[in-house]
Parts: C-alpha cells; sequence; structure tokens
C-alpha cells in the first residue's frame, strides 16, 4: 500500500465521528432494569426490555439529564421539544424489532469543541447528540472468528437491550490534513475525558461502554466537494482510531489513485492486522421507516431545568488543563505527555489520594504506560486504582519499599492481589531496615570478602558498593540500601 | 324472600349483583359458579370464550368470600366477575390477541388494568375472543373462529371485540374488558344490544395492552347497564406510571355522572355528517326517537357540522397500519409464541425462521395492514401517507373542537348497519371498514365515546346503538346522557332491551 505521505500528496482528508457513550445510569432507558456490566446473561430484563407484547417504555428522567449536561458541556443548544422515534428494522438482538432512537429532533444540536494537538487546537463541529436504546448482544457460536458466518449457531444477550446510549455525531473535520488521524485520536480522547468528569458514563472502551465508528473521505486538494465516505467500526482503543484513520486514508488513496472508485460501505477495524475489511455495504435501500413513537410524550425540558443543569457542568477541559498544570508544576511536554496518554484524570485522582504530582506522573507514564502497552489496553483498563498507586507511593515515601520492591507490588496488585499494603504483607516484600538483621547481614559480608573490606579500609569508599550488593542478593533486594552502606562505613571507617 | 336461582343471578346487572354480595343474598363462589355454569351451557354455540379459567375465578371468588365473612373492607365491584378481552396480558392465563403467532403465550405479568382488577377482587372467567390483533369489525378473523351474535347465531357480533360484547350480551359475564382502536368496543356494543364505552384516550393505562395502534389503542368497559360501565371504568382509569400517555388526574366522576341521569340543559349536537346515507332506515329511526326523548327530557339538540369526517377513514387507515405494521414486528419466533421451520431448510438462518413464521402466523387481514402500513411509511412516501394522514388528524381534532364549542356533546348511530351474516363482508375489506365510519373519529382526537342500545331495527329485528361523545377528560358526560336515555328507553320497552333477546339455553341450541 502507498504510504500516508504520498496519500497526502494528491489528496486532503475528511474525517468525522460518531461516538456511542453508554450511560452510568443505574436502570435501563425505558424500565426499572439494572445496567451493572457482567451480569449474568439475560438476568437484567423484564417485560419491557424483553419487547414483550403489551409492554411499553417510560424515560428514564436520569438518562435525559445525562444527555442534556453532556450536550451543554459540548457546547450545544437543547432542543426546547423533541421527541422519539422508532427504528424499524429486523434483528433476532432488537427485541421489538424497532430501535427507540431520537431521529430528526435529537436533544442536543450544533456545538463544538476545541482539539488540542501536538501542533495546536482544531476545532470539532458537533452536529448533534442524541438519545437512543442499546440492542441486545449477539455471541455467534461455532463460526471461526466470533463473527455470524460461518457459525452454527447464536446466543442473544438481552442485559445490554434498552441501556441508554448517547449518540454523538461530528460534523465533518475539514481543518486536520494530514493531522486527520491524531486529531481523531485527541477528540475522542477528550471526549472521553469531559464525559468522565461530568460523570456520566464510566467511558470504559474495551467493555464497550464508548464505542466510536470513524468517517473517512478523500477530496482532491483543492476540491471543496466531500467524496464518498466509509463508516469504519469496531475501533475499541484510542490508539486503534489513530491506526484505523491512517490506514483508512492510505487504502482510499489507493483505490482513486488507480482509478477506482471508493464504496460507501461500513468497514470493519482488525486490531491485529491493522487493516479495515469490507463490511456491509450502505445503499439506499436500506429504509428504516422512521416514525414518531407514540408510546413515549415528547421530551421538552424547561429552560430553568437547562440552566440548573448549566450551573453543574464541570470546568471546561482546557482551564482545567491550564490549572492543574499550573498548580503541580508540570512542564508544558510533561503535561501534554499526560493528556496525550490519556493519564489526566488518573493523575488527578493519584494527586487527590495524596501521591506527589511527579511521582504520580512518572507512575502512569512509566511503569504503568508500560504495561498497557504490553496488555494493549488503555491506562483507565489496567485493574489499579489511582488511590492505590498513591497508596504504593506513599509505601516508597515512607522507605518501607525500594523502588526495585514498588515495581513488585504493583505486580501484585495489577495481578489482584489486592492493595499494595496486602501485596507487601503476602508477599513479604518490605525492605528491612531492623539494624541487627541488616548489621548480622553486613558482618557475613565482610567476613566473606576480605579483601573488600581492606580496600575500603583502606579509604576505598567507593568499593562498598559490593559489599552492599552482597547483603542486597543475601536479603534478596528486601534491604534498605541506604542503612547497609551506612552500617558498612561505620564498621569499616 | 326466596333465593337467588343461577338464572337470576346470571341476569341481573353487575351494580345489583353487588349489591347482592354485600347484603349476603348470593356469595361470589355461588355468582362465580353460576356463570361458569352458564359459560358452559352457552359458549358451545356463542364462542365468545378463548379460555376458560374456572379453577382461578372459583378461587378469587371463595377467597373475597372469605374476606367479606372477616369484615375486610371490600372494593363495591369485590366478587363480581368478569371477562378480558385477549388482547389484555393476563399472568399465567392464555393471551393470544386472536392470534396463531402468540398461540400457547402465558405472560409473566399482569396489565395495569387487571392488576387493578385482581386487586379489587373480581374473579377473571376467562379470555374472549376477537379479530386478530383487533384488526376487524366482525371477530371472524379470529385465528380461533368466530364468535357468533347471540340474537342471531348466524350473524357477526362486531368485532374485533366481538368475545366480549357477545359474553355479556349471552349472560355469560356481567361485565368485560374490550379495547377500542377505532371501535371494538362501540361497535360490537352496539350490535349485540349491549354498553360500551371508549374512554378519553389515555384515562386508562395501556400497559400490557397488546398494542394495534398505540396512538389510537384504548381500554374500557362492556356491560348491560350504563352504571356497571361506569362502576368498571372507574375501576380501571386513573394514572398508571408505566404508560407515559396515561393522564395523571383522577378519573372524571363517571359513577356519580351515571346516577344522576340528568340532561335538562345539556346541549345535544347532531353530527350532520354522520347519518343519512348509508345508514340503514331501522337505525335512523331508533335514532331519532332517542333524540326525541332527550329533548323531552329537557335537553337542547343542535345540528354541528364536522366537514374533516369525511376523510377520517382514509386517515385512520394510514395511521392504523403504519403503526401496527412497527408494533407487530416483535413477532419473530426469536423469543416467544410460534416458530416455524421453513421447509426443507435444515440450515435456516434467523432470518428465514422469520420469514416462516410471520408468513404462517399471520391471518390475511393481519398481512394486508402490516403491507399497507410497511408501504405508508416507507421513505419517499412517507409525507405523502403518514404524514398527510396526522395533517388530517389534527383537522379532525380541530373539527371536534369547534363542535364542542356548541355541545356538550355530540351524537350519531355507533354503526350504520345491524349485525350483518357471518361470511357477508370478508371478501370486501372496504365494505367491512365502513362499519367503523362513526367510531373511527373519536379515536383519532383521542375523545371519549359510549354506544348504548337505541332499539330493534324494525327491517331485521336486531340491535341498533346510540352513541354519545365528549371532549377529551370529559367521559362524565357520556354517563349522564347514557343513563338518562337508557332509563327513558327502559321505561318505553318495558325492562332492558336485552330481555328481548332470544332465549338461548341448551335445548334450544340442540
Ligand atoms: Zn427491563
Amino acid at each position: 500500500m502507498i504510504s500516508y505521505e504520498e496519500a497526502l500528496q494528491t489528496f486532503e482528508p475528511v474525517i468525522g465521528l460518531e461516538v456511542h457513550v453508554e450511560l452510568g445510569t443505574v436502570s435501563k432507558m425505558f424500565c426499572g432494569c439494572a445496567t451493572e456490566f457482567g451480569a449474568e446473561p439475560n438476568s437484567q430484563v423484564c417485560p419491557t426490555c424483553l419487547g414483550l407484547p403489551g409492554s411499553l417504555p417510560v424515560l428514564n428522567g436520569a438518562a435525559v439529564e445525562s444527555a442534556m449536561r453532556i450536550g451543554l458541556a459540548l457546547g450545544c443548544s437543547i432542543a426546547e421539544w423533541c421527541r422519539f422515534a422508532r427504528k424499524n428494522y429486523f434483528y433476532p438482538d432488537m427485541p421489538k424489532n424497532f430501535q427507540t432512537s431520537q431521529y430528526d429532533e435529537p436533544i442536543a444540536y450544533e456545538g463544538a469543541v476545541d482539539v488540542e494537538v501536538d501542533a495546536g487546537t482544531v476545532t470539532v463541529g458537533i452536529e448533534r447528540a442524541h438519545m437512543e436504546e442499546d440492542t441486545g448482544k449477539s455471541l455467534h457460536v461455532g463460526g471461526a472468528t466470533g463473527r455470524i458466518h460461518g457459525a452454527s449457531h447464536s446466543l442473544v444477550d438481552y442485559n445490554r437491550a434498552g441501556i441508554p446510549l448517547i449518540e454523538i455525531v461530528t460534523k465533518p473535520v475539514t481543518g486536520a490534513d494530514a493531522r486527520a488521524p491524531e486529531v481523531a485520536r485527541a477528540y475522542v480522547g477528550q471526549l472521553r475525558e469531559l464525559l468522565l468528569a461530568l460523570g456520566v458514563s464510566d467511558v470504559r472502551m474495551e467493555q464497550g461502554s464508548l464505542r466510536c465508528d470513524a468517517n473517512v473521505s478523500l477530496r482532491p486538494r483543492g476540491s471543496d466537494v466531500l467524496g464518498t465516505r466509509t463508516e469504519t467500526k469496531n475501533v475499541n482503543s484510542l490508539r486503534s482510531i489513530e491506526r484505523a484513520v491512517r490506514h483508512e486514508i492510505c487504502r482510499q488513496a489507493e483505490v482513486l489513485l488507480a482509478g477506482e472508485r471508493v464504496v460507501q460501505e461500513t468497514r470493519h477495524w482488525h486490531e491485529d492486522t491493522g487493516v479495515t475489511t469490507s463490511g456491509r455495504e450502505k445503499s439506499d435501500a436500506e429504509d428504516y421507516r422512521y416514525f414518531p413513537e407514540p408510546d413515549l410524550v415528547p421530551v421538552a425540558p424547561s429552560r430553568e431545568w437547562v440552566d440548573r443543569l448549566r450551573a453543574t457542568l464541570p470546568e471546561p477541559p482546557h482551564a482545567r488543563r491550564a490549572r492543574l498544570q499550573q498548580a503541580w508544576e508540570f512542564s508544558d511536554l510533561e503535561m501534554r505527555d499526560v493528556v496525550g496518554a490519556g493519564a489526566l484524570e488518573l493523575v488527578d485522582k493519584t494527586i487527590e489520594a495524596g501521591a506527589a504530582p511527579q511521582a504520580a506522573r512518572k507512575w502512569w507514564l512509566t511503569e504503568l504506560a508500560r504495561r498497557a502497552r504490553a496488555d494493549g489496553v488503555e491506562l483507565v483498563e489496567l485493574p489499579i486504582t489511582p488511590g492505590q498507586v498513591a497508596e504504593l507511593q506513599a509505601l516508597v515515601d515512607a522507605g518501607r519499599v525500594n523502588d526495585k520492591l514498588a515495581r513488585q507490588v504493583l505486580e501484585g496488585v495489577l495481578a489482584g492481589e489486592g492493595s499494595p499494603e496486602q501485596v507487601v504483607a503476602a508477599r513479604g516484600l518490605e525492605v528491612v531496615s531492623d539494624d541487627g538483621a541488616l548489621g548480622a547481614a553486613v558482618d557475613r559480608a565482610i567476613a566473606s570478602n576480605p579483601d573488600v573490606a581492606a580496600k575500603i579500609r583502606d579509604g576505598k569508599v567507593a568499593a562498598a558498593g559490593a559489599l552492599i550488593g552482597a547483603v542486597m542478593k543475601e536479603l534478596r533486594g528486601q534491604a534498605d540500601a541506604g542503612r547497609v552502606r551506612e552500617l558498612v562505613l561505620q564498621r569499616l571507617g | 324472600m326466596t333465593p337467588l336461582s343461577p338464572a337470576d343471578v346470571t341476569t341481573m346487572s353487575a351494580s345489583a349483583l353487588a349489591d347482592a354480595l354485600v347484603a349476603g343474598d348470593v356469595s361470589s363462589a355461588e355468582a362465580t359458579g353460576a356463570y361458569l355454569d352458564r359459560i358452559a351451557a352457552v359458549d358451545g354455540a356463542v364462542h365468545a370464550f378463548l379460555h376458560v379459567d374456572a379453577d382461578g375465578a372459583l378461587a378469587t371468588a371463595a377467597e373475597v368470600d372469605r374476606r367479606r365473612a372477616a369484615g375486610a373492607d371490600l372494593h363495591p365491584l369485590a366478587g363480581v366477575p368478569l371477562a378480558v378481552k385477549d388482547v389484555v396480558a393476563t399472568q399465567g392465563l392464555p393471551t393470544t390477541a386472536g392470534s396463531r403467532l402468540l398461540q400457547g403465550w402465558v405472560p409473566p405479568y399482569d396489565a395495569t388494568i387487571v392488576a387493578r382488577i385482581r386487586a379489587a377482587g373480581l374473579p377473571v372467567l376467562g379470555k374472549t375472543n376477537m379479530d386478530e390483533f383487533a384488526m376487524g369489525s366482525s371477530t371472524e378473523h379470529s385465528a380461533y373462529g368466530p364468535t357468533h351474535n347471540p340474537w342471531d347465531l348466524d350473524r357477526i357480533p362486531g368485532g374485533s371485540g366481538g368475545g366480549s360484547a357477545a359474553a355479556v350480551a349471552a349472560f355469560e359475564a356481567p361485565l368485560a374488558i374490550g379495547t377500542d382502536t377505532g371501535g371494538s368496543i362501540r361497535q360490537p356494543a352496539a350490535i349485540t344490544g349491549t354498553v360500551g364505552v371508549k374512554p378519553t384516550y389515555g384515562g386508562v393505562s395501556r400497559y400490557g395492552l397488546i398494542a394495534l395502534a398505540s396512538s389510537l389503542d384504548q381500554a374500557g368497559p362492556v356491560t348491560r347497564t350504563v352504571l356497571d360501565a361506569a362502576l368498571l371504568h372507574e375501576l380501571i382509569g386513573g394514572h398508571d406510571r408505566l404508560d407515559s400517555t396515561s393522564i395523571n388526574a383522577p378519573t372524571p366522576a363517571v359513577v356519580a355522572a351515571a346516577h344522576r341521569a340528568d340532561v335538562a340543559g345539556m346541549r345535544i349536537g347532531v353530527v350532520r355528517e354522520l347519518g343519512g346515507e348509508g345508514y340503514q332506515p331501522g337505525v335512523r329511526a331508533r335514532f331519532d326517537e332517542a333524540l326525541a326523548l332527550l329533548t323531552g327530557a329537557g335537553a337542547e339538540v343542535v345540528e354541528v357540522s364536522c366537514p374533516h369526517f369525511e376523510y377520517a377513514l382514509a386517515a385512520y387507515y394510514l395511521i392504523l397500519p403504519s403503526e401496527a405494521s412497527s408494533n407487530l414486528a416483535r413477532f419473530d419466533a426469536m423469543r416467544y409464541g410460534l416458530r416455524v421451520w421453513p421447509e426443507g431448510k435444515p440450515e435456516a438462518s434467523a432470518e428465514d425462521v422469520m420469514l416462516a413464521t410471520r408468513a404462517a402466523g399471520f391471518g390475511d387481514e393481519a398481512k394486508r395492514r402490516i403491507i399497507l402500513g410497511t408501504y405508508a411509511l416507507s421513505s419517499g412516501y412517507y409525507d405523502a401517507y403518514y404524514g398527510s394522514a396526522q395533517k388530517v388528524r389534527t383537522l379532525i381534532a380541530r373539527d371536534f373542537e369547534q363542535a364542542f364549542t356548541h355541545a356538550d356533546v355530540l351524537v350519531s348511530p355507533t354503526a350504520p348497519t345491524t349485525a350483518f351474516r357471518l361470511g357477508e363482508k370478508l371478501d370486501d375489506p372496504l365494505a367491512m371498514y365502513l362499519n367503523d365510519i362513526a367510531t373511527i373519529p373519536a379515536n383519532l382526537a383521542g375523545v371519549p365515546g359510549i354506544s348504548l342500545p337505541s332499539g330493534l331495527a324494525d327491517e331485521d329485528g336486531l340491535p341498533a346503538g346510540f352513541q354519545a361523545l365528549a371532549p377529551a377528560t370529559h367521559d362524565d358526560r357520556l354517563y349522564r346522557v347514557g343513563a338518562t336515555l337508557e332509563a327513558l328507553l327502559a321505561d318505553r320497552w318495558g325492562g332492558p332491551l336485552l330481555d328481548r333477546a332470544p332465549v338461548l339455553t341448551g335445548e334450544v341450541l340442540a
């Protein structure tokens, strides 16, 4: 395939992003069922979310409130009056064979967010944020890839059916040019940060509570007509958003340079191979027969309600970043790395839990970042909380573990062995700073290394390292190295 | 006083039975047993019921009797049995909506109105027959065979709620629940000589009603007297948080209105567009006599015009199929109900099974309306069909608003004709649809309506109905007019109209 640089010589990419966010409401969009992730299949269902004959939906006020707060945080106008519609199509994971979704009357519309990338700020226009219900989840059994093709049968879990979703749709982003993949990633990263700050969703991409479809089209440089776009699905991490957009730009450029046409279609992103493959073709034949949902009454939020919600909005992300950078005394580069890694929230919470800013930053951007990369997950997805990181740092600060032991404690926490304190206790990882035990080990080291001891007595203090090493070895690294050094020099000084 | 015979019990009104229960003249177990015996005797010929729950009804009756004996504070209708249209979900009782697609389906939950009925201690006798998914005006579109009109077993009992109306007319139940989307309570009531009320849209919860057209459906009472209808209306009505379209206000004082039974000073508007051509002479004659009686009782009769009613039928047959095509999409063999495996396709996909099941499970009328509705909602046709129909709907609502500035209630014959013969209109859907010409406008505008007997048509000696319509949330006016007219007519006839129905006994039927 042609390179990204080659693709950009001839074409300008235009991207658009559709993000589905599962709201963290206690109950579903139209019934009282629980929304907890990972429950026994089909255990969180009722006549309404199973679409049983006769059942009716009742709109969840908390979901509407979350939708409005998201809209306001994205700078959108809030509709004075809007309705739900039925999107009719048959699929086994849809209990009613229609999805209740806002169609041409979204609750929030016309907003914008400033997305910060390395080379500055790009404004991403928001077309709409609308409410809808999630579908059930199909599990195709017996096929090679978990896809329906080749499967012997399918199972459906309706726990997800009716979970409130907000779909946030951007306008076509035209100004990003070569930075389009980076902008796509940064937009979703920033959106996730915003949603976390709003407290409306846990936004875990790997659990599907934030799902992103990336639209990409190319147009010849100088043209202002949009090209045919593809919609790439199954993009489940920030990193894959960037990769998928970049890949799709190259792929489309190759198609166009070969004199062929880009097919308007849904494409699937494959994380392992780094390519997209063709899904179903989107044609005009797809007719959802939308009409206003007669089982629900219109949503008409009062302006007082909207104003009240506006007052509950968290600080805008850029203002917050500036404030935190100053408070933490981070350099521009350090701050950008934290934001770029999607660690702002995590670092903030770690600091709130008592860690020094630099220590918090270091944990998340070195040791934990390495681990996340190795596991192919996002930092937020690692099984460790900011509170636990702060607890670990407190152990370091108190001299109870050294750097090497701290890394072992971290491993234990990530392996699910409990809190740092629990791991230290269970694995016996605390440094030995008890002078009795250390002194005995030092004496043994001196006795078995007489020539080294002699050198130190002669004033070659640098040789102490060998004795310290021997003590550390004997105590399996769990010695307070500083104290050992003092004891060696005391005895041989 | 001589003890009440089973025939006494089954022919008395629900309110009279309620009084007898309170007085201890009869127990609920005896009354329920009398009705179950009556069902066993005549339902073979009438076929009003799809399912009879003798054990459940008797258990409820026994429980009510026990509580009454213990001095418990009971609902006025406690112990009075009733029948429920099979489109209403009843936990533990089969609910088929007259369709093969739901054969054997037993809901795991109660409709709100059923929950209220059970809480009040009314024994549920069983589920009544209906046109499949309430699509029809004759009950001939039931997948389980037609119901017969107790006045003439060769004739239709109306529809879609022919089962509920026939059960009440044949003294198989004192009370029944119906649902009315375009006249399915009122038209069967008219042609079986019973009373039926479609409350204001939102006045009675729809939770648990298998939806036909969500914006038109409304449940209501089917009874033998206006007071009985008011009592049942009051029991099932009122706000329900499970139905978003339910009105959050108390039910109008319908029982008080039925007791008041007075029309002095009331302005009664005769709708010019609902009468005249297409209406059977005997139906019109009885309607005119009823008007004269009301005038005599002090009402002022005026004529009003509702010019857009002309388009009501056309708009209705776009809105109803559109909503129905979507509401009926869930019957796909995936989760419950009928499942048909496509022939010669052992490796059938889910889509194949859906297609085969829907092809085999839906009757012709349901298919006809699903196809119509799917077409009307299609992109490119939406504005011309569904969109235009909604505009007509708005105009009809304005017609009502206008008319109600001149009149307190509007009146018309309920149906243009008396009961036709089974099979007579089965091959002519348009002729069938015309049966609902006078009842449909109320559904489109969401206003309440009542039908009560106006007498027998001279041509065929069959019952005709008198319809009154009131502004939304003023259902009480229907009961004032209805109870007044009922009393005046009973005086004239020397008793209720149903006294003149042919006697259905085991011997006669055999
Ligand atoms: Zn539910």
